[in-house]
């Protein structure tokens, strides 16, 4: 399988200035997306993870050209996506679609079904005529199981389900070759959660896409996921198959991250052990010093303040000086300290 | 199981119907105003008005310009509103039909709120929305530019305009428009800020529209309903500002008449008995802007039903 996208050292930083601060004093620097590197192959789903404030979404973000990035981001003719003029970026605009995760509010409410699904075809493919337009709006209405019939329609005549498929069908309308998904479902009830994952992965598999699948649900990620990247403050902690992170974890806050997941099972979940985290995640403005898991983790040693882990291992890629399985005892030190 | 046979009927009917047709927000809100009874009963008054400035000209026996000499020297006897000689609304000082004078400043008022607000909505939604969507240095300059014209007083910039360029038409739609947009501006340039941040403009842009579009296609529609509001609004406010500059005396000219002009007018001679001159045009003038508000509360509700 060949490299779709390959990410090397993709950073964003944000400045910021402080209420009130004279113009001339210096920015504080927030750093969301801090270094990261992963490949994406032609076809496949690649899962992003990590909780609240961790970058996934500015990653996202970032890959599409809505934030300003530093890093490379090749595509798989050779060009760096992050380097591109506006004008040379509207070619791969095309090839790269996004689905968002509020499913209303991503849509327009002053316009009918139908021309918000056709603006990325509108903006494209300004040579298509209207009637060509509308019949692939229809069709492509079909395949996300909308009634086509209802192409008159505006937004807040449907469900948050209906919403979002109207925001896949709006994605796939270009025939795009990766589709990322900023958390799709988190903002729909279970039922429908897995009815609106269902379609992506049959789609995916119909139109051959690739998937960037950023969420926060663990159980979902596992589910659509071939590889999955775990992020903690702009950097990548562990990137690995899904079998292979879910049934081995490497890193000790992918371990902890994978215990807090419910099992729907009470005598399962009343056996299974929980490794609790101390304290909140660090500032991105005044990250830790190596790594910057260090002040949270239960294996943390000096070198860990002192050296930045690479992420390295191949397949099975973890950023830690001291990689494994926690212990009894570690786990046992954990929830004394928290 | 029983199933409902008619429901299950009127269903299907519904899944093969061609085109299902969708109801926009505009059909909802045009529905909460014409079920609002104070806004209907303001749009009537103002359509009312309208056709009295349009079509009331053609029932005048006199123009505004003849002088009925029958009636001159003798106003206060003589000049009262009476069917008989033909000013239904009697006359004026000079023995003129107040009549055809309050249709002519009618038109003259209308037009000059109208004009004005349109000027505001133009001028100030394509201004505000443009500084606030590109954000930066860009909606700073152009703020910046907003609050100093602001700081400027707009009255004495008015007055002195007429005194120094002479007192016209076009030097008093010039004068209101360069004032009227600043607002309006102001307030397109917040909800700009709110709206292009929300998704389905970070949508538009992700797939590569451009800014122009973006600002036509996705921040004016939305932003529409509060301009619409705030226009009707400002339709009256434009009515009194040139009223109060032609009650100064500085605004139209004769021939030219306007309610400011004619209640002025009729305001000086209010205590030597003929108090129709006065009556007729404050009543339309009243009217009117009862009218604008009511229309602007109306459309403000039915715009905006959440916030109630």
């Amino acid at each position: 399988m060949s490299d779709l996208l390959t990410v090397r050292d993709l950073r964003v930083t944000f400045s910021l200035r402080r209420e009130g601060a004279m113009p001339w004093a210096s920015p504080t620097l927030l750093r969301a997306v801090n270094g990261v590197d992963f490949t994406l192959r032609a076809g496949e789903t690649l899962g992003i993870v990590g909780e609240s404030g961790c970058g996934k979404s500015t990653l996202a973000r970032a890959l599409i050209g809505l934030v300003p990035a530093t890093g490379q981001a090749e595509w798989i003719d050779g060009r760096d996506l992050l380097n591109l003029t506006p004008r040379q970026m509207m070619a791969y605009r095309q090839d790269i679609q996004m689905v968002f995760q509020d499913p209303l509010a991503s849509l327009n409410p002053r316009m009918t079904v139908g021309q918000i699904i056709a603006e990325p075809l509108v903006t494209h493919r300004p040579d298509l005529p209207r009637a060509e337009i509308r019949e692939r709006v229809r069709a492509m209405m079909e395949k996300v199981g909308l009634l086509p019939n209802q192409i008159n329609r505006y937004p807040h005549e449907f469900s948050g389900g209906q919403c979002q498929r109207i925001g896949i069908a709006r994605a796939l309308i270009v025939e795009p070759r990766l589709v990322i998904c900023d958390e799709p479902v988190s903002a729909l009830d279970v039922s429908i959660q897995a009815q609106v994952i269902n379609l992506l992965i049959r789609l995916q598999k119909e139109l051959g896409l690739s998937l960037i699948f950023i969420a926060h649900d663990l159980s979902v990620v596992k589910h659509v996921s071939d590889r999955v990247m775990v992020l903690y403050l702009g950097k990548v902690m562990e990137l690995a198959s899904a079998s292979d992170l879910y049934g081995s974890p490497q890193h000790p806050y992918t371990q902890a991250l994978l215990s807090a997941v419910p099992v729907p099972d009470p005598t399962v979940e009343a056996a299974r052990t929980i490794v609790p985290l101390k304290g909140d995640l660090p500032s991105p403005m005044n990250p830790p010093s190596g790594c910057v898991f260090r002040t949270r983790c239960p294996r943390a040693e000096a070198r860990c303040a002192a050296e930045v882990p690479a992420l390295a291992g191949g397949d099975h890629a973890v950023a830690c000086h001291f990689p494994g399985p926690l212990t009894e005892a570690e786990i046992a030190r954990a929830r004394e300290v928290a | 199981m029983v199933i409902d046979q008619q429901k299950m009927q009127s269903l299907s009917a519904r899944m093969v119907e061609a085109e299902v047709k969708g109801r926009s927000p505009w059909a909802d809100a045009r529905r909460r105003f014409f079920r609002n009874r104070a806004a209907m009963l303001g749009l009537t008054i103002l359509v009312l008005v309208t056709l009295f400035a349009l079509f009331g000209g053609a029932f005048a026996q006199w123009s505004n310009e003849e002088l009925d000499f029958s009636v001159m020297g003798r106003v206060a006897e003589l000049g009262a509103p009476s069917l008989a000689n033909g000013h239904y609304f009697g006359t004026d000082n000079l023995g003129r039909d107040l009549y055809a004078r309050t249709v002519q400043g009618t038109q003259i008022s209308l037009m000059v709120g109208v004009v004005g607000a349109a000027i505001a909505v133009i001028v100030g939604t394509l201004y505000g929305a443009t500084a606030g969507y590109i954000g930066g240095r860009t909606d700073q300059i152009m703020m910046r530019a907003v609050d100093i014209l602001m700081s400027i007083p707009y009255m004495f910039v008015l007055i002195l305009l007429l005194v120094m360029f002479g007192r016209s038409m076009s030097m008093l739609f010039l004068g209101i428009g360069l004032i009227s947009w600043l607002d309006m501006s102001r307030i397109v340039r917040g909800q700009t800020l709110s709206l292009k941040n929300r998704e389905f403009v970070e949508a538009a842009r992700a797939t590569g529209v451009s800014s122009f579009r973006i600002i036509i296609r996705h921040i004016v529609p939305n932003l529409l309903g509060v301009v619409a509001v705030y226009a009707t609004l400002l339709v009256p406010l434009m009515i009194l500002t040139e009223s109060f500059i032609s009650f100064l005396g500085l605004g139209v000219q004769e021939p030219l008449t306007s309610w400011g002009a004619l209640i002025s007018e009729g305001a000086g001679t209010m205590n030597y008995g003929t108090l129709w001159q006065l009556a007729f045009p404050l009543f339309f003038f009243v009217i009117t802007l009862f009218g604008f508000f009511f229309v602007g509360d109306g459309l403000r509700d039915a715009l905006d039903p959440k916030e109630r």
